[in-house]
């Protein structure tokens, strides 16, 4: 359902802003979303300054440097600090990308960090994805075949193997999907850009047997047809994917098997 | 356990407006605005039948100041719809997904649709409607 505005309990105030350190001169104020399930205060934005002298160059590393040395309580998701575990996903100024890839360098004034938007919050900046998992097992994300296993490995020409780049590199960060206004609104029956673009990983791959019923599985109003070409899910992959094309694949497949 | 109430991140309020964004969403207002605009087509088409009278009191309406906004935001609505529209049939070929032809496919849209409007109401006028 479109919901232009956020529930009554969601709307978010302001919080506390923190002291600055002493002595530093090259100081980032971080606009952090904070909300905690121990009280019932509605969300509030806490402010923070980080000395940029003492720390890393990454989002990530100014968020770490706050919990370390400022504030304990803040809560976020982070492990590889490499780009490749998709756990440190999180709204920056704007657009949903990894804290760990993205530099501090990349913006001028403060840095505003949320949640990945339109979705239930667990803490601070820890959204509960559990809903998006269980679309990504619908589409039973694994090879399946009714040939035999051969002894060794189930080969693959360089071609067939080339469909799947573009789709592979995909970490399941959910960047994408939750930066979507149609995955926003209809997030219970639309599967979102992640999942289709997993889908198609596996519709493409050539020693899968089950590209009907995977096709059957999509065919559905809701399901693979909300996808509008919206394009913020292809501006927002920190890997550089292109989900919507992935989509449009996949709506083309659908149009040519019949 | 008790169920907590958890609050929903923030989405419209805070996402960043780009181009594609921008001219998907301008698509559906402008295809919103073509049923209504179709509205005002019929009554223009029924009073035609209808006789001098009618037609009369639709082109007074038509011809005054209000009227004239409505029918000029009627004609960018359908050039946008229009200009959009071949976008997405690319789209539907699977044509034209990489984010610079995105962008700069969406910007001709919205210049197409802003010089042919204008051209549209230049000639109009020009034929002394």
């Amino acid at each position: 359902m479109v919901e232009l505005t956020l529930p009554k309990n969601s709307r978010v105030g302001t919080g506390k802003t923190h002291t600055k350190p002493d002595g530093a001169k090259n100081l980032k104020t971080f606009n952090v979303y904070r909300w905690s399930p121990d009280d019932d205060k509605n969300p509030a934005i806490d402010t923070y300054y980080v000395d940029l002298d003492t720390c890393g160059p990454m989002i990530l590393d100014g968020l770490i440097k706050i919990k370390n040395e400022i504030d304990p309580t803040l809560t976020f998701r982070r492990s590889c600090r490499e780009g490749i575990c998709g756990s440190c996903a999180m709204n920056i100024n704007g657009t949903n990308t990894l804290a760990c890839t993205t530099g501090m360098d990349e913006f001028n004034g403060d840095i505003n960090i949320y949640p990945l938007p339109h979705q239930p919050v667990v803490k601070d900046l820890v959204p509960d994805l559990t809903n998006f998992y269980a679309q990504y097992a619908s589409i039973q994300p694994w090879l399946q075949a009714e040939t035999p296993s051969p002894s060794k490995e189930r080969l693959q020409s360089k071609e067939d193997r080339e469909k799947l780049d573009g789709l592979y590199e995909c970490i399941l960060c959910a960047c994408c999907s939750t930066s979507c206004p149609s995955y926003w609104w209809n997030s219970d029956r639309f599967l979102g850009p992640a999942i289709l673009l997993q889908a198609y990983r596996w519709i493409i791959d050539s020693r899968d047997e089950h590209t009907g019923e995977r096709l059957d599985n999509l065919e559905d109003p809701f399901r693979l047809y909300r996808c509008h070409t919206i394009m913020n899910c292809a501006n927002t992959c920190p890997k550089g994917l292109n989900p919507a094309k992935a989509i449009a694949e996949i709506k083309k497949m659908m149009v040519e098997r019949r | 356990m008790a169920k907590i109430e958890r609050p929903l991140s923030p989405h419209l309020q805070i996402y960043k407006p780009q181009i594609t964004m921008v001219t998907s969403i301008t698509h559906r207002a402008t295809g919103i605005a073509l049923g209504v605009g179709t509205l005002l087509l019929a009554w223009w088409l029924i009073a035609i039948a209808s006789g001098p009278e009618a037609y009369a009191t639709v082109s007074a309406f038509i011809s005054s100041w209000f009227g004239q906004i409505i029918l000029f935001g009627f004609t960018w609505s359908l050039f946008y719809h229009l200009c959009n529209g071949i976008r997405h049939l690319f789209w539907d070929a699977g044509k034209g997904f990489e984010l610079p032809t995105m962008r700069k496919s969406g910007m001709t849209a919205i210049i197409a649709s802003v010089v042919l409007t204008l051209l549209t109401w230049i000639v109009a006028y020009a034929m002394g409607a």
